[in-house]
Order: C-alpha cells, then sequence, then structure tokens
C-alpha cells in the first residue's frame, strides 16, 4: 500500500494532467473516488449550508468524493480567485473545484476562458433535465453552452406578512403606492447583493412599457433613456424605505427576521418555497404568504460551474450530476429542507421518482407552479452591472 | 549532546527570529501593498508606476464618508474608552468595587469582538431584546420603532461596540502599569493635603500611569480605526468605513480594484499614522492643560459625581457584554421569538442540533491552528526572555515599539498586500500561512503578557539552584518555569484567545479555505440568522473563555500543596 502512495505521487505530476472525459462517466466516476472537492458556494444561509452538507455525505457514501464547503459572502470572491491564480501561473491545482454560479459572474469567468468544459450535457442526469421548459441553457440571456450545470429554478416572490398586510400587490407601481402609505414597512437587500439588484430589475421590467430593449447588451445610447424611469421610481420610493433608505439588510434572509419582529411587511425573496421553510425553521410566523405580480416576475436558474485550474474536475461532475439526481431535487424541492424550485422534467422520471415530488407538501406560503404565473426574462448581465454602480452612486454613498 | 549544544547556540538568535516573525510579514505586505498602490501589479499584466489607482481612490463619491468614520470611530472609541477607565481607576482603585471589576476582567477580555458586537447588536437594535423586556408594557410599542440605531450613518454603535470591548484591555493595561507606579502612598499624601481620592490620583499619578500606557493606547487607536469585523456588523454601509471598503475592492472580480484597494490601504496607513500624530498633540495639550489644572490646587469638589458615573459607564459596558452573550444564548436555544415578546415561545435544542456539526468542524480549525500559534508565541517569548537574561541583553526604551509595531500598522494595510505577495509567490494559502500571519498579532501579547512576570522573577532561586549543581538549562526547566507556571499558562490563554478572535487574517491569508469560528460567525452576519449566530458567537466565546479558566485551575491544582507558588 505504502509503495502504491509512493508511486502514485510520483505519477500525479507527470500526466500534464489531461483533462478527464465527461463523455466517459465510468472513467469519471474512477477517477472521482478520493478526490476532495472545494464547492464555493454563498454561505449566509443555514438551510443551505445543511443541504449542501447532506450533498456532502451522500457523495462521500456513494461516490467517495469528500465534499467541502467554502463558505462565501460574494460569488465575486471565487472569480476572483481564479483569476489571481490564472494570473500566477497556478493551473493545476487552484484553490476552488466547483462554484454556485450564474448571472454576471458565470458571464465574466466564460468570457475570460476560466471555466472547465463544455461537460454539463453529458452528464448521465442531463437526460431528465427540462432543458425546454426551463431557462437552463441561457443563463441571463448568456449562452451556457454545457459550462454551467443547472441546480435549482429560482423565481421572484414577494413575502408579505398576512397579519400586518392582508392584501397581494399587483405591480411595482401598486408597491410604490402601498409604500408611501406604509413608510419605513418595506426594504431590499443592499446592491450588489444578488437579490437586491434583482429588484432594481424587477422594477423595470415591471414599469417598462416594452422590456424587451433590456435582452441585448446595454449601449450608451439606450442606457439614460431606458433607465430614467427607475431613477425616478426609486427616488421616490427611497425616503420611504425601512429606515428611510440610510441603512438595507445585507441579504435576503436578513429581512426574515426583519418581518418576524414587525419590523417589515414586505419583502422578496428569490425562492418561492424560502417562506415555508423560514415558517418550519421559526424564523417566520405562520401568518406569512407569498405573492407574484400581475405580468410575472423575473426567474432564472442557479448553476455550479467547474475552474479550468480545479485538480478535481472528476469530483466536481460527479457532485454536479448528484445535483440532478431525482433524490437530491426531491429534497432541494421541499420546504422543510430548502424550497428550491427543481430543475428536472417531471414526464422524464420512472414512477418511483416522480413519487418523491409527488409526496412534497410545497407548505402554506408557497405558490403552486401555476399561481406563480409566467416567468420574466433576466435582463442581458451588462445592465445589471451598470444600473448596480449607478445605483451604489445615487444611494449607496450618499447617506 | 549535540542537540543541546545547538539548542544553546540558537537561543542568542532567538531575539532575532521572534523580530523577524513579528515585523517580516509586516514588511511584506507593506510592499506587497505600495507597489499596486501605484499600478504595478505585474500579476495582473500592469506595470508601474501609475497615479491612477489613487485618481480611481480619490473618485469614489463614497470616500469622504468613509475616511470620516474611520476618523471618528476610532478617535472617539478610544478616548472615551480611555475616559472611562482612567476616571473608574482614579476614583475607585483600592475598593473593594474596584477587586469585583478586576476580578471581571479576564472572561470580559477573553469575549471575542465579534461576538460582543452580535451581542450588543441584539440588545440595542429596535427590535433587541431591551426594547422587547420594555415592550408593551412601558413603551406601549406593539412593533418596534423605525429607528437606524445599528449601522447608523454615524458609526455611534459601530464607536459603542469597540467601547464595549477595548474598556477591559486598557482597564487591564493601567492595572500592570499601577503596580510600578506607588499609586497608593501618592493618593495618601495628596488626600492628607484636602484632595479628593479622584483629583488627587489625577494630579499625582495619572502622568506616571500614562507614560507607561501610552503604546497600548496607540494600538487602540489603531485597531479601532481600521477594525473590519466589528464595522461589518455594526458599523453603516451607506457607505461603509475605508477598510470594510478595502476588503469589498480586494474580493472584487475586476483585478484593476485591487490597485484602488492597495490605494485605499495606503490612505489608511497614512490616516493612522495623522492620527496616532494628533493624539500625541493633544496629549501635550492636555499635559499643559494638565499643569495648570494642578497649580491651581482645586482639590476636587465634584469627585464624587464624576467617580460614580465612571463607574456607571463602566459597570454598562460591563454588562453590554455580559447581557450580550446572554441574549446570544437565549438565541441560540430560541424556537419561534416575535416582537414584542420578552422571551421565546419555546425553548428547543434543534439549532444546536442543526449547526452543533458545523461549529464544531470551525472550533477543530480554530483550536488547531490558536494552540500552535499561541505555543510557538509562548516558546520564542520565553527564548527571548531567557536569552535577555542569561547573555545580559538590554533593551532600550525603543525595543517596546518594536513590539506594537504590528499592532500599530492597521490590519487592512499590510494583508492585503501579503496575499497578493503569496499568490505571486505561488505559495498555497491554507492553514501553515494564516498560521504565520496569526502569529504577527499573537507574538506581542504573550510577550507583554509575560515579559513582567518573568523579568520579576527573583533571580537568588537561580543562583541558589546553581550552586546546587544545576545548569543553567536545568535553572530554567526545573525552577524558574515550574514557579512561572501561572503567568505562562496566562500568557499561553492570552495567545489562545487573540487568535480565536481573529477575523482579516484568516479571511484574506486563508483564501476563504480556512474556516474558523470567527470567519464562520462573520460570515453569518450577512445572513441574518439569529439561532445560528447565537450558536456561533457563544461557541466563540467559549473558545477564548476556557484557556483562560484553565490557566486560573491548573496552577491551583498542581500548587495546591504549595500556597506561595499559587499566586506566582
Amino acid at each position: 500500500m505504502k509503495h502504491l502512495a509512493v508511486l502514485a505521487a510520483l505519477l500525479a505530476p507527470l500526466p500534464a494532467l489531461a483533462d478527464v472525459n465527461p463523455a466517459d462517466w465510468d472513467a469519471v466516476t474512477a477517477e472521482a473516488a478520493g478526490q476532495t472537492v472545494y464547492w464555493n458556494a454563498w454561505g449566509g444561509s443555514t438551510t443551505t449550508n445543511d443541504f449542501i452538507a447532506w450533498v456532502g455525505a451522500r457523495v462521500a457514501e456513494e461516490y467517495g468524493v469528500t465534499l467541502e464547503h467554502v463558505k462565501l459572502t460574494d460569488t465575486a470572491d471565487a472569480v476572483t480567485r481564479v483569476l489571481s491564480e490564472k494570473q500566477a501561473g497556478e493551473n493545476d491545482d487552484g484553490a476552488i473545484d466547483m462554484i454556485w454560479i450564474n448571472g454576471a459572474n458565470f458571464a465574466a469567468m466564460k468570457e475570460a476562458d476560466l471555466l472547465f468544459g463544455p461537460y454539463a450535457e453529458q452528464l448521465p442526469n442531463w437526460a431528465i433535465v427540462d432543458a425546454e421548459g426551463k431557462t437552463v441553457q441561457t443563463d441571463f440571456t448568456v449562452p451556457v453552452e454545457g459550462f454551467e450545470s443547472p441546480w435549482a429554478m429560482a423565481q421572484v416572490v414577494f413575502v408579505h406578512d398576512t397579519a400586518d398586510m392582508p392584501a397581494r400587490l399587483g405591480s411595482m407601481q401598486a408597491l410604490l403606492e402601498w409604500a408611501q402609505a406604509n413608510p419605513g414597512r418595506f426594504s431590499y437587500p443592499q446592491p450588489p447583493d444578488f437579490l437586491g439588484t434583482t429588484f432594481l430589475k424587477q422594477v423595470l421590467v415591471d414599469i417598462l412599457p416594452d422590456p424587451s430593449v433590456l435582452a441585448v447588451p446595454v449601449t450608451d445610447a439606450t442606457y439614460d433613456a431606458v433607465t430614467a424611469p427607475l431613477w425616478a421610481y426609486l427616488d421616490t420610493l427611497t425616503p420611504n424605505l425601512w429606515r428611510e433608505g440610510k441603512a438595507y439588510p445585507a441579504t435576503g434572509t436578513a429581512m426574515f427576521p426583519l418581518i418576524a419582529d414587525g419590523e417589515l411587511d414586505l419583502s422578496i425573496s428569490f425562492s418561492p418555497g424560502a417562506a415555508s421553510t423560514a415558517i418550519a425553521n421559526y424564523e417566520l410566523p405562520d401568518t406569512v404568504r407569498t405573492f407574484v405580480l400581475d405580468k410575472g416576475t423575473i426567474g432564472n436558474a442557479s448553476f455550479v460551474a467547474v475552474p479550468y485550474n480545479s485538480g478535481s474536475k472528476a469530483g466536481a461532475m460527479v457532485v454536479a450530476n448528484f445535483l440532478l439526481s431525482p433524490e437530491a431535487q426531491a429534497r432541494a424541492q421541499d420546504p422543510a429542507i430548502l424550497g428550491y424550485g427543481t430543475v428536472l422534467n417531471m414526464d422524464a422520471l420512472s414512477a418511483d421518482d416522480r413519487a418523491l415530488f409527488d409526496a412534497l407538501e410545497l407548505g402554506i406560503a408557497t405558490l403552486s407552479p401555476a399561481e406563480l404565473g409566467s416567468v420574466q426574462a433576466e435582463p442581458h448581465p451588462s445592465w445589471m452591472t451598470r444600473i448596480a454602480d449607478d445605483w451604489m452612486t445615487r444611494y449607496g454613498v450618499s447617506q | 549532546m549535540v542537540r543541546l549544544v545547538t539548542y544553546r547556540r540558537a537561543l542568542p538568535f532567538l531575539p532575532v527570529l521572534t523580530l523577524l516573525a513579528m515585523l517580516g510579514p509586516v514588511g511584506a505586505g507593506l510592499i506587497g501593498t505600495f507597489l499596486p498602490a501605484f499600478g504595478h501589479l505585474p500579476a495582473a499584466g500592469l506595470v508601474g508606476p501609475s497615479l491612477d489607482p489613487f485618481r480611481d481612490l480619490f473618485g469614489w463619491a463614497g470616500l469622504p464618508r468613509a475616511v470620516m468614520l474611520s476618523l471618528s470611530t476610532g478617535i472617539v472609541a478610544t478616548a472615551v474608552s480611555l475616559l472611562i477607565v482612567v476616571l473608574i481607576t482614579a476614583g475607585w482603585s483600592g475598593t473593594r468595587v474596584f477587586r469585583v471589576l478586576e476580578r471581571m476582567l479576564s472572561p470580559l477580555l477573553s469575549v471575542p469582538h465579534a461576538a460582543a458586537a452580535f451581542g450588543l447588536a441584539f440588545l440595542i437594535a429596535p427590535s433587541g431584546w431591551i426594547a422587547r423586556l420594555l415592550s408593551p408594557g412601558i413603551t406601549g410599542w406593539e412593533r418596534p420603532l423605525d429607528l437606524l440605531i445599528v449601522q447608523d450613518s454615524w458609526g455611534l454603535t459601530m464607536t459603542a461596540g469597540l467601547i464595549v470591548k477595548e474598556v477591559p484591555f486598557l482597564l487591564l493595561i493601567t492595572l500592570a502599569a499601577l503596580g510600578q507606579t506607588d499609586a497608593k502612598r501618592s493618593v495618601t499624601i495628596a488626600q492628607a493635603l484636602g484632595y479628593g481620592r479622584l483629583t488627587g490620583w489625577l494630579k499625582t499619578v495619572f502622568p506616571r500611569v500614562y507614560a507607561q500606557i501610552r503604546p497600548p493606547i496607540y494600538v487602540v487607536l489603531a485597531y479601532a480605526m481600521s477594525v473590519v469585523d466589528v464595522a461589518v456588523i455594526l458599523g453603516p454601509n451607506t457607505p461603509p468605513s475605508l477598510s470594510v471598503q478595502i476588503v469589498k475592492w480586494m474580493s472584487d472580480p475586476d483585478l484593476a480594484m485591487r490597485l484602488q484597494a492597495a490605494a485605499g490601504a495606503l490612505l489608511q496607513l497614512a490616516l493612522v499614522m495623522g492620527a496616532l500624530g494628533a493624539w500625541r498633540l493633544a496629549e501635550l495639550i492636555v499635559a499643559a492643560a494638565g499643569r495648570r489644572w494642578i497649580a491651581t490646587g482645586a482639590r476636587g469638589k465634584l469627585d464624587v459625581i464624576v467617580a460614580q458615573s465612571a463607574l456607571g459607564f463602566g459597570a454598562a459596558s460591563a454588562l453590554a457584554i455580559l447581557l450580550g452573550l446572554v441574549v446570544l444564548a437565549i438565541w441560540s436555544f430560541a424556537g419561534y421569538w416575535g416582537f414584542p415578546d420578552a422571551f421565546p415561545d419555546e425553548l428547543t435544542l434543534r439549532n444546536w442540533m442543526r449547526h452543533g456539526p458545523g461549529t464544531l468542524a470551525a472550533l477543530g480549525e480554530t483550536a488547531l491552528i490558536a494552540v500552535t500559534v499561541a505555543s510557538a508565541a509562548l516558546l520564542l517569548t520565553i527564548g527571548c526572555l531567557e536569552a535577555e537574561y542569561r547573555y545580559r541583553l538590554r533593551f532600550g526604551g525603543g525595543a517596546v515599539w518594536l513590539l506594537y509595531l504590528p499592532l500599530l500598522i492597521p490590519q487592512t494595510a499590510f494583508l492585503p498586500g501579503l496575499q497578493t505577495m503569496l499568490l505571486n509567490l505561488g505559495a498555497d494559502v491554507g492553514r501553515v500561512p494564516v498560521m504565520l500571519a496569526h502569529l504577527v498579532f499573537v507574538l506581542p501579547y504573550v510577550f507583554l503578557s509575560l515579559a513582567d512576570p518573568f523579568r520579576a522573577w527573583d533571580t537568588r532561586m537561580g543562583t541558589i539552584a546553581a550552586a546546587l549543581g544545576s545548569s543553567p538549562d536545568g535553572v530554567l526547566w526545573r525552577v524558574r518555569l515550574p514557579m512561572l507556571l501561572r503567568p505562562i499558562l496566562t500568557a499561553l490563554a492570552v495567545g489562545l484567545a487573540v487568535s480565536v478572535g481573529q477575523y482579516l487574517p484568516t479571511l484574506l491569508i486563508g483564501g476563504g479555505r480556512v474556516a474558523t469560528l470567527t470567519t464562520e460567525a462573520v460570515a453569518l452576519a450577512s445572513g441574518g440568522d439569529r439561532r445560528a449566530i447565537g450558536v456561533y458567537g457563544l461557541m466563540q466565546t467559549g473558545a477564548a473563555l476556557v484557556p483562560f479558566a484553565l490557566a486560573l485551575l491548573i496552577p491551583a491544582l498542581v500548587w495546591r500543596n504549595r500556597r506561595g507558588l499559587r499566586h506566582g
């Protein structure tokens, strides 16, 4: 055994690390056994952390892969890390093996050739993914092309405490009028937090007569005219926000305790099941419900991507594939666990697997797929970057 | 034999090695900050020199407020803590009240900054425990008021969070200095001349004490101006203080932002140096005014009121930490807890079951780093002190400042540079670099904690042992160290507590891979899950507190039949 280990250590640096072929799944699982996968994922939500820990236990048991959750406060940290490693010439075994990613971070990494792939559509479980019905092949209008693998669907819902605010609101204009009548009872996470920027996009998508202009990259010519209504809206909203807009919650989950305390009546979430999960964890009162706008709300998929310099690509692919298994997807959708939407196609599942999903109690605050209504597309990421920058200059440093 | 010889040869070099361990990373980090600040970052294909980073920095709209916050929170926190400590010591030293305070010092000191900050936030927020206890009965509030208390734009809550942690530290330092000033006789004479206790102390003892506690006060000022974890938890965000913004820029995906971060770090360094200079000037002004005040011969009519209110503030700051820990504990066991209920609907073990395994993993990492670093620091310290004793080395007054130097350079000024430098060298991030970075901060505290008792040891014991045939090593191992068991364990506990509380070195040098209780707890701040924060905050406090308890307990057990050694 000892000799084998020495031999392995001697051989390891030799094969210039030809990457494993994702299509040869047996080779992938064979190479994955014994690897350690550092999954860099946002660590501010304890339910997500628990879910990732469970994934770690399962892949260790089934494939011998050790999963370490590197808890980020901002996914951009991981992007920086890979970028700096590339600059420093660390091309074979970087610190990061897998990133929970989407949107601008994905666009940046793909453009800079920092990602391994394509691999996503070679994963065995890709066969049961709902590639037709869910936005898993474009990510904020950027083509995915197999460089990241989806694992959860998210859609904006508004979370309200019916004890203080019984009625739902049908549009962002209605939200503005409600906030003026009830100052201090609404807030959104501080951009550049992704939910905060999503709120800004949701405003824009809802108040623009024709949001299709957002599907193409922003230009100097279009930017000012298109965003002018957004700034007018925010100028009216901000003084009526919680703390008059002088402080913002750091993230979406940070707003739950504020609702529980009665500081906020209304907030937003990017996870239709999160409110029910929070009720189950005592984090929200059981009078909380969710709603979507009349025209629908923005939705997108969460993905996992593998950096080009990961030393454990096979292990990362095994984890990505496991995340797409009916077992993991049903667990993620269980509001008592995580409450994330599945990316799977129910019709492609076996009867036993479908039963896993049918057995789920969605929870009192979760809308059914029909009630969630139509999903509005994310704007091109270039919009978000500029809007977030502008927001910071206008509202982020002025108090 | 060979080993002994090399060990003896190594001994004279230990002071040099210790200095290198403390100042090397600081120097390297400053160079690593200086170059990118002037546009030189070859790793990103950028070659300087250029002033663009500074142009970008000064173009940032939030800069004036961020700079103001850094200055105001740092200076106010230091001045108020010092005022409270000086007035309490002046009004109460030698009394029974004072002895109670002394006994509370170690536990208060060992509470990590992050845990104390969380506790304070959970106490004084509009929906905090104080408001819950008073509502709706006394206040009539059915819902929390929309008041900007935590994260207020002026950084007042953040300043308060710093004060409650700096008061015990400065009090400890003052107590140590007090022992060498012959305070009691001075005050007795002053009182015999008709001066009040407080005025008499201020006029006769304070100048001597202040001369001794000046370096640690400067440390507090530099720390408070550049703190990150407390600012993340309690400080404003529109914009944040300069140090927090530097850390944000460091983590921007755009590498060019690192240049701006480096420029910000140099500005932070200049701010701290400027503030230290201003403080020195203020000292001269206060000294001149003080001499005039002494000359007036005022006996101190207001002594009682001043002493009472100082005690009130001191007690409030101690209470803020203790009640903060209580409310962390309640949240960690809380089921649903709505406002304005004074207590949760039910207490449950669920939160601990959920977060227990995660905290244990983080505790293991925390303990491994802390024990290694504190032991290394202890070894180097004992080696230095023993070398000083054996070779009759003399350190001038400047040597003390060398010890304080790594604590006077703001963390945000050299840690980003150190991270960039390690990366350029291709050194892997991880545990070992984190340990080296911790050593920079742990060494001075361990040294300062052990130096006085070590030097105060009665060298005649050594002479007797030598006369009985003991070698110098025998004297050290069989006489001196056992006699100094208690201060050695206390120094070790100080080192452990300092290491446990480190946030920025762990975060930046660990590259996110090294997850200690402190980094995990601060990461939870953004998620706002108070139950999880309660669990992590308590574990973090425990990790720092238990060593202090052991440092008291072990000597009492080992020397249970040696009364003279128990207080070492």
